[in-house]
C-alpha cells in the first residue's frame, strides 16, 4: 500500500516531477475549434444578472437579520445570508479567478476581490494555488488543493462543513502575510515578483477585520461579526457539501480528468450558489468555458465522459463507502465506467495508479 | 539572419482568431485582429508551455486555454496572472493573400 505525502516539499512532489506527472499533457475530448470558440465566447449579461441577484439577496437577508436581531426570528435570515457569503462566494472566487464569467475584465477582478475577502483567501496566493490545481489536478505532492486525501481526514472535512479549519488557516496565513512573511509551501508556487502583492492585501484585510472586531467590542455585540467574518463559518456548509464531490474517492496521479473529477446533476438553487461547478469534469477539461455555458459543453461531450451522478445524494452514496475503505486501504478508488461511445482510458498514461494491467485489472476490495 | 517565412493564407485565420504554425522545431501563433491586422507571437504560453492557438482571442488579447493568463498579442505583454513573462513577437507582412512572418 502506497503511503502518500501531500506536502509540496516532500518526496512525492519530487517523484511527480521525475515521473512526468507534473505539468503533463492531459486527455481532452475531441471538439472542433468552431464549437470551442462558440463556448468560450464571453458575455457580461449572465454574470451581471447573477451578481445583482446574489448581492441583492445578501443585502436583503442581512438587513432583515439586523432588524430582527437579537431574536430567534433572525436566525433563518442569517442562515440564508451566511450560505451566500460563506458558500456562493467560494464559487465566485473560483470562477472570477479564472476570469471567465464576465467579458469585462475589471468586473471579474472586482467580484474576485470581494469573494476572496469573504472566503479569507488571499487573492494573489490563491490565484497561483488554483493555477497549480489545474496544472496538476490531484497529483500527490503537486496539487495544493486536494480536499480528500488518502487516508481521508474525515474529522477535518467534517469541521470544514462549519468552516472551522479553513477560517483558522485563512486568518493565520493573513497574519503571517501581514507581518511580511509567506508560508514555505506558498513560496513554491508564487513567483517572487508577486510576493509584495500578497503582503499588501493581507495588511488591508487585517485592518478591516481589526475594525470589525473593535466595533464589536465598542457595541458589546457580535452583530458586526455576524455580518463580516462569522458567515465564513456558519455559511460554509454548502460549498463543502458540493465541493467535496469534485474529486473525492476518485483516482489520484492520473492525467485524465474523467478519472479524477466528477460531474453531478444538482438542483437549481445549488447550481446558482455553486455557479455550475457541478459540471466539474467539463470545467477541468476546458477551463476557458464560462460557467453559464457548461451545461451546453456537457451536452456536447457527455458521450465521452463517465455518466454524471444524478443527484448529490447518489454521488454521496458512491463517495462515502470509498472514503471509509480508504481509511484502511489507501490505494482504493472509484474507476468509473465509460460509455461505449467514449474513447477508452489510456492504460499507458496511468500505469502508476492502475498497474500494468490497466483498467482491466480487478481491484482488490477489502472485506467489509 | 532573419528570414521571411510563408506561414499561411490570410483567409486561413478567421477574424478575431488565432492559428498554430509550426516551423522547424519551433511553434508560433498567428493572429488576425478584429481590425483585420495580422500578428505573430511564440506559440507557447510563457507560464506552462501550453499552445496558445487553443485559446481565446478577445479584441487584442489572447487568453491561454489552461490557466486563463492573458497577453496582448500585438506586443506580447503579459497582462494577467498567472502569466508574468512577456511573449516574443515577430514581424508579419501580407503579400498576395499570404501571411509571412519574419523569424
Amino acid at each position: 500500500m502506497k503511503k502518500r505525502d501531500y506536502s509540496l516539499l516532500g518526496p512525492d512532489a519530487k517523484r511527480a516531477v521525475e515521473t512526468g506527472l507534473a505539468a503533463a499533457q492531459w486527455y481532452h475530448t475531441d471538439i472542433t475549434r468552431k464549437q470551442m470558440k462558440a463556448l468560450m465566447k464571453r458575455d457580461d449579461q449572465p454574470a451581471i444578472r447573477d451578481t445583482f441577484i446574489l448581492f441583492g439577496s445578501m443585502m436583503f437577508f442581512c438587513a432583515i437579520g439586523v432588524l430582527l436581531w437579537p431574536t430567534w426570528w433572525s436566525v433563518p435570515f442569517w442562515l440564508a445570508y451566511g450560505v451566500l457569503y460563506g458558500s456562493a462566494m467560494d464559487s465566485r472566487w473560483h470562477e472570477c479567478g479564472h476570469g471567465t464569467p464576465f467579458r469585462t475584465a475589471k468586473y471579474n477582478d472586482w467580484v474576485y476581490q470581494v469573494a476572496s475577502f469573504c472566503m479569507i483567501r488571499n487573492p494573489v496566493t490563491w490565484r497561483w494555488s488554483h493555477a497549480r490545481h489545474h496544472t496538476d489536478t490531484i497529483i500527490v505532492g503537486r496539487d495544493p488543493e486536494i480536499v480528500a486525501m488518502r487516508p481521508p481526514a474525515l474529522f477535518r472535512i467534517f469541521l470544514n462543513f462549519f468552516g472551522i479549519l479553513d477560517t483558522f488557516h485563512g486568518l493565520k496565513t493573513m497574519l503571517l502575510n501581514a507581518v511580511g512573511k509567506l508560508d514555505r509551501e506558498e513560496i513554491t508556487y508564487i513567483p517572487e515578483s508577486e510576493h509584495h502583492k500578497v503582503i499588501r492585501v493581507a495588511r488591508i484585510w487585517f485592518c478591516i477585520y481589526a475594525a470589525v472586531v473593535v466595533l464589536a467590542i465598542i457595541t458589546q455585540s457580535i452583530l458586526p461579526l455576524m455580518i463580516i467574518g462569522l458567515p465564513r463559518i456558519y455559511g460554509a456548509w454548502h460549498h463543502v457539501l458540493t465541493g467535496l464531490l469534485q474529486h473525492a474517492g476518485l483516482a489520484d496521479d492520473v492525467i485524465d480528468h474523467r478519472m479524477n473529477s466528477r460531474t453531478v446533476y444538482m438542483n437549481p438553487i445549488s447550481r446558482f450558489i455553486y455557479w455550475n461547478m457541478n459540471y466539474h469534469v467539463e470545467h477541468h477539461m476546458f477551463p476557458m468555458v464560462p460557467y453559464h455555458r457548461l451545461p451546453e459543453l456537457h451536452a456536447l461531450i457527455k458521450h465521452d465522459l463517465p455518466p454524471a451522478n444524478r443527484s448529490m445524494w447518489e454521488a454521496y452514496k458512491e463517495v462515502l463507502p470509498v472514503l471509509r475503505r480508504q481509511l484502511a486501504y489507501h490505494d482504493e478508488f472509484i474507476l468509473r465506467e465509460l460509455p461505449k461511445t467514449a474513447q477508452p482510458y489510456r492504460d499507458d498514461f496511468h500505469e502508476t495508479v492502475l498497474g500494468a494491467g490497466g483498467v482491466n485489472q480487478p481491484t482488490q476490495l477489502p472485506a467489509e | 539572419m532573419p528570414t521571411w517565412i510563408d506561414a499561411c493564407a490570410a483567409d486561413d485565420i478567421d477574424e478575431e482568431d488565432v492559428i498554430r504554425f509550426d516551423f522547424d522545431d519551433r511553434t508560433f501563433a498567428i493572429y488576425r485582429s478584429p481590425d483585420d491586422e495580422y500578428f505573430c507571437t511564440d506559440g507557447l504560453c510563457t507560464h506552462e508551455k501550453v499552445h496558445l492557438a487553443d485559446g481565446l482571442v478577445m479584441d487584442h488579447t489572447i487568453e491561454c486555454p489552461k490557466h486563463n493568463g492573458q497577453f496582448d498579442y500585438r506586443n506580447g505583454e503579459a497582462m494577467r496572472a498567472p502569466v508574468c513573462v512577456n511573449l516574443a513577437t515577430y514581424p508579419v507582412k501580407l503579400e498576395s493573400g499570404r501571411v509571412f512572418i519574419e523569424i
